[in-house]
């Protein structure tokens, strides 16, 4: 019983930690707000290292086109490190589709980022511990002593995880930590230009992002994996995928 | 350039940073670590339930199984980015994860194969110690040789009945605590699948189990193919001389081979069955549940991989070898390409759940194909190609060749 208790994590002392911080950070992204410029991707791409041209990304944006016959397009070119300077729909291996304006019945952008889950699955499958997660919930990799096998790219459900291409280390959105540890925004939250992007802290009553949490109705993005992510978005629509 | 862009092509909506990750080594990985269980299960047979007709596949099952596993972890090495850090499992294991045990596993079941190794070949070792001993101007040839059997006796030179009875007994308690840990061993390798929560096709509890099963059919298959080899080969070499070999006449060879060839072959056939069944289960299963993630899976199980599930696993791989081998009067004729095709199936099966586990992206809206690099541009593609499983392939039987200097498995008559 000690030892089932024990693999559900009921005695990790990092959960007392989390539990007694008065610091648990959380994600806001209002899909309205959102226009698609891709400033947040160019931002971290740039402010992380993340070789620019690599096809690899701590964050990207999403374009959904759903026509009247209910069928969903969704692309993101490039992470959207460009934005989105087409309005037709990349289906790969070098296919493009245009779709008629007439028949598209609603079109929206959906950032996506670590959600920082409370559950992470990454930290479960770490098989030595290079993958933590800090008592404030941000789920961090320690570069110096990841072996490289890719388990937490295979366990994250929002395929969040990459091997960084120069490093080869997993590599992956940390709230820009390196920031917000020093009370800065992260870049992407700096370089949006409509405020689609907020960072709070859950445990504060007078924080605004608590505050929409708490009051609004907010979703996150795929529950039933039981990770409880800790980003949340308004307008979270069920064809985001 | 992101590496594994190399091998990986996307289309439709996938995410930016999904890739086939877990390549061609983390195929192998399963595969050899399937045949080091299901070889040492097939020598168990003998030495824990006395099944007299695989007394002489069960020594050289042990002594393949021993190969095998020093070979297990090699994939995993060439997999990872970074091996020189490899240590780090066992410096700091992270108990959570399914990987993080596979230091101890592999420990655990090492010190079980050496140890029923060394007894099993203890008398073969003090014979040749002892008889180097005994002969004066030694060359350097025998020095070496008699300095490393005397070592690999480990001191313990005593011959009597009392003590061989007892090495019988140490062997039987060996194999009987071995077998659960080869099963473990690669149960456990299907558990670091079937519990990624994040991969529709992965996950399910059926996986370890279905991976033991086909870990039994291959490490059976391999080992009677080759053993059946082996024998050929000396048959043909008894045949050419046309008078008695050093140990053993050209027809009992035959007789002895058929014999154990039939019993071994019948023991294939009834984990192929557990095996099929378990695998066609999961299907069924999963298609009568049709959950969420059955639209995409249905595409690539009838869909992009149908070929090489359905007709290179099931039917080349499954059917056609269950037919001949079932079919009255086996021949070594038959044998031979029958077992090289449960291999075959085997193999694909692995494949069919790690590349097919990637072949459709977590947005359940794209695919990803896998285009395995033939010829190597960079280390990366001489790793993660076909460069890097073949020699992952070759090396057991290389080591097998050197051990045979050491443990002469097939070429000594054994008393019971």
């Amino acid at each position: 019983m000690l030892l089932v208790k024990g693999l559900d994590g009921i005695f990790r002392p990092s959960d007392v930690q989390a539990w007694t911080s008065p610091l648990r950070f959380v994600f806001l992204v209002d899909t309205y707000k959102c226009i698609g410029c891709g400033f947040c991707v160019k931002a971290c791409k740039l402010e992380n290292e993340i070789p620019f041209d690599a096809d690899v990304s701590r964050t990207w944006v999403e374009r959904y086109v759903v026509t009247g016959e209910g069928e969903v397009f969704a692309d993101t070119p490039k992470e959207a490190r460009y934005g989105f300077t087409a309005s037709r729909i990349d289906l790969g291996r070098g296919k493009f589709k245009d779709i008629p304006r007439e028949k598209i019945k609603k079109a929206f952008f959906i950032p996506k980022l670590c959600n920082q889950c409370a559950k992470p699955s990454c930290v479960q499958v770490c098989p030595v511990g290079a993958t933590y997660q800090n008592a404030d919930g941000v789920v961090l990799v320690d570069r110096k002593w990841c072996i490289g096998c890719g388990y937490c790219i295979m366990a994250c459900p929002y395929g969040m995880r990459f091997f960084h291409p120069v490093l080869r280390v997993a590599d992956k959105c940390n709230f820009c930590y390196h920031r917000i540890n020093h009370g800065l925004r992260p870049a992407c939250v700096q370089a949006c230009p409509t405020g689609a992007r907020q960072i709070g802290n859950i445990k504060d009553p007078g924080d605004p992002v608590e505050n929409v949490i708490r009051t609004q109705q907010v979703a996150v993005h795929k529950p039933e994996y039981g990770t409880n992510p800790q980003v949340y978005y308004i307008g979270l629509g069920e064809e985001v995928r | 350039m992101v590496q594994e862009a190399l091998w990986t092509v996307k289309e439709l909506f996938v995410y930016p940073n999904e890739y086939i990750y877990w390549a061609i080594q983390i195929v192998m990985y399963p595969f050899m670590t399937g045949l080091v269980a299901g070889a040492f299960v097939l020598s168990s047979l003998y030495h824990l339930f006395g099944i007299k007709p695989l007394k002489e596949i069960a020594r050289f099952a042990l002594v393949f199984s021993f190969t095998l596993l020093m070979v297990a972890p090699l994939p995993l090495l060439l997999h990872l980015t970074h091996p020189e850090r490899s240590l780090n499992v066992v410096l700091t294991p992270h108990f959570t994860s399914a990987i993080a045990a596979f230091g101890v596993v592999l420990f655990v079941y090492a010190s079980v194969v050496v140890s029923e190794l060394w007894f099993l070949f203890r008398k073969h070792l003090v014979v040749v110690s002892l008889k180097l001993k005994g002969k004066a101007n030694k060359n350097l040839a025998e020095r070496i040789k008699y300095f490393l059997y005397t070592i690999l006796t480990l001191g313990a030179l005593d011959l009597r009945d009392a003590s061989m009875k007892l090495d019988a007994k140490a062997i039987k308690v060996l194999a009987g605590v071995g077998v659960p840990i080869a099963c473990f061993l690669h149960g456990y390798a299907g558990f670091i699948f079937g519990s990624v929560k994040a991969n529709a096709l992965w996950m399910t509890p059926l996986m370890p189990v279905i991976f033991i099963m086909s870990a039994i059919v291959s490490g059976v298959a391999l080992c009677v193919l080759v053993y059946i080899i082996i024998m050929e080969i000396k048959n043909i070499i008894a045949s050419r001389k046309n008078v008695t070999t050093t140990f053993i006449a050209f027809k009992e060879i035959k007789s002895e081979e058929m014999n154990t060839m039939q019993v071994a072959v019948k023991y294939l056939i009834f984990f192929m069955i557990f095996s099929i069944s378990l695998e066609l289960l999961d299907l069924v299963f999963r298609s009568y549940t049709a959950v969420k993630s059955w639209d995409i899976l249905r595409n690539v199980i009838y869909g992009t991989d149908f070929i090489n599930i359905f007709l290179l696993q099931y039917i080349l791989g499954n059917l056609v070898p269950f037919i001949l081998l079932l079919l009255p009067g086996l021949t070594v004729r038959r044998a031979i390409p029958a077992l090289l095709l449960v291999l075959f199936g085997v193999f694909m099966m692995r494949w069919n759940v790690v590349i097919g586990g990637q072949s459709f992206s977590l947005t359940f809206s794209g695919y990803m194909d896998y285009q395995l690099p033939i010829i190597p541009h960079g280390l990366e593609t001489f790793k993660e190609g076909l460069c890097g499983a073949l020699l992952i392939a070759v090396l057991p039987f290389i080591l097998f060749w050197i051990l045979n200097k050491i443990f002469p498995v097939l070429e000594t008559k054994w008393p019971d």
